[in-house]
């Protein structure tokens, strides 16, 4: 087994050329799996701190590490870029959002959260992009597909698990609704007027 | 009585409602193109409605549904009149707010009141589920996001590795090397097909001794000095002419002297 020093540098090398998350499995072959998990877990913290204060970060996904830019040097590096990505839209990523936070879902229940029909186009932009796809079917009429996102998903926004989604903002503490004769007496009386 | 928390909405709807039917609202006073625009902005009628709730700063657990009602009304209608593309999604809800609206008008029997519905559960129970799922996808879009914040690293060594190329090491030269003195040692074997004609060359030499001599002891044909490829070709060229009966070997008696000489010397 190489000292540690070598095999940092080994796992620089092994990281820095490839553009796609290398699992720890994989890491481990390359030294044989003659070290530890654990072992090699330090090591790649310890490469992460080496790498601190560069314009490229070390960073761990869910499908493994990826050494990446930072964020702060995007606008840098798009000047170089004849175009820029495009954005998704709002309906993209509120459906995104449905699919992430209350997976798995149909499209019926991502239109009944929305409001709105979700367009087949809608779905096709994140299938295509690989952050979502289908993982069953509920067993109703017509058995709709149940979508989930995918480690893709997790892996290009950064994130390790589902739990380091932002969380939900609980934007009402309570969805209990009071009987409340009181507000609706005087609305009920307002009514006639109104209507 | 919460009487106090209705008189400002109460206010606001009254004056409104004592310009009816004239012009639509002020907030609503808007260039017809830009209206448009607004108009597209909103996700659906879900969209819409938070947003006459939030702008109005009305509880969302105890939704006025008449106002709101007016208000979302008067929206679908400017959205018709500009030609927009309306959703059936806006007329259904447009039919689902009247529906809730109706119902708070008629008297509840005061028996049954603690155990019915408000009629808006379902839909505050939507509206505040939408506007969460709204909220968390800006944060979504808030995160780097690959390609659009950050950038995988992939330094050039990646590519040249992944073009494989075949590995060379000293062996295989040595091996090739090898090889290429064989097929010069096949070529070399023709050129000692071309000493037979230095055998030719050699059987005229012994001739033109002979010619001088007439007889010559065996040993006086070879010259050792030239070497041993010179005895070899000189002894074939001796057989040669032997089997050509171009010369005479004879020996009188054995372990006695050899001599060699012309065939037809005698003849003449």
């Amino acid at each position: 087994m190489p000292n540690p020093t070598e095999a940092k540098r080994i796992l620089e090398a092994a990281l820095l050329a490839s553009p796609e998350p290398v699992s720890l499995a994989d890491l481990r072959r390359l030294f044989d799996d003659q070290v530890g998990g654990d072992t090699l877990k330090n090591l790649l913290d310890e490469l992460r701190e080496d790498w601190s204060g560069r314009a490229v970060e070390l960073v761990s996904l869910a499908s493994g590490w990826r050494f990446q830019t930072r964020p702060e040097f995007q606008p840098f590096a798009e000047k170089l870029q004849p175009e820029k990505p495009p954005r998704y839209s709002r309906a993209v990523m509120e459906t995104l959002a449905i699919i992430a936070y209350r997976q798995p879902v149909t499209r019926g229940d991502i239109e009944d959260t929305r409001g709105v029909v979700v367009s087949t186009q809608i779905i096709q932009t994140l299938e295509n992009r690989g952050w979502i796809d289908v993982v069953g079917h509920r067993d109703t009429p017509g058995r709709p597909a149940l979508y989930a996102t995918t480690r893709t998903f997790l892996d290009d926004l950064g994130l390790r698990s589902l739990q380091e989604l932002p969380p939900l903002e609980e934007i009402a503490k309570t969805l209990q609704l009071e009987p409340a004769p009181a507000p609706v007496a005087p609305e009920a009386a307002n009514e006639p007027a109104a209507g | 009585m919460s009487e106090p928390a209705q008189l400002p909405l109460a206010g606001r709807v009254a004056r409104l409602y004592g310009e009816p039917f004239i012009e639509i609202p002020r907030d609503l006073y808007i260039p017809p193109d830009a209206l448009e625009v607004i108009l597209e902005a909103f996700e659906g009628p879900l969209d819409l409605l938070l947003y006459l709730i939030r702008r109005e700063n009305l509880d969302i657990l105890d939704i006025p549904m008449a106002p709101l009602t007016r208000q979302y009304l008067e929206y679908v209608e400017a959205m018709r009149a500009t030609n927009l593309e309306l959703a059936a999604e806006y007329l259904v809800m447009a039919a689902m707010l009247i529906e809730i609206k109706s119902r708070l008008l008629l008297p509840r029997p005061p028996a049954a009141e603690p155990l019915e519905d408000d009629p808006r559960a379902e839909l505050v129970r939507r509206l505040l589920e939408y506007e969460r799922i709204k909220k968390a996808a800006q944060q979504l879009d808030q995160l780097p996001q690959l390609g659009r914040d950050v950038l995988a690293v992939s330094v050039w060594v990646e590519r040249t590795v992944a073009e494989r190329l075949p590995d060379v090491n000293p062996q295989d030269l040595a091996e090739a090397w090898r090889g290429l003195l064989h097929r010069a040692r096949l070529s070399a074997h023709h050129r000692v097909s071309r000493e037979e004609l230095s055998v030719r060359e050699h059987m005229s030499g012994v001739l033109r001794r002979l010619q001088e001599r007439r007889v010559l002891e065996f040993g006086e044909l070879f010259d050792p000095a030239r070497g041993v490829a010179v005895l070899v070709v000189t002894l074939l060229a001796v057989l040669e002419l032997a089997r050509e009966t171009l010369i005479e070997i004879t020996q009188s008696e054995n372990f006695a002297p050899i001599y060699v000489k012309l065939a037809h010397a005698e003849s003449h």
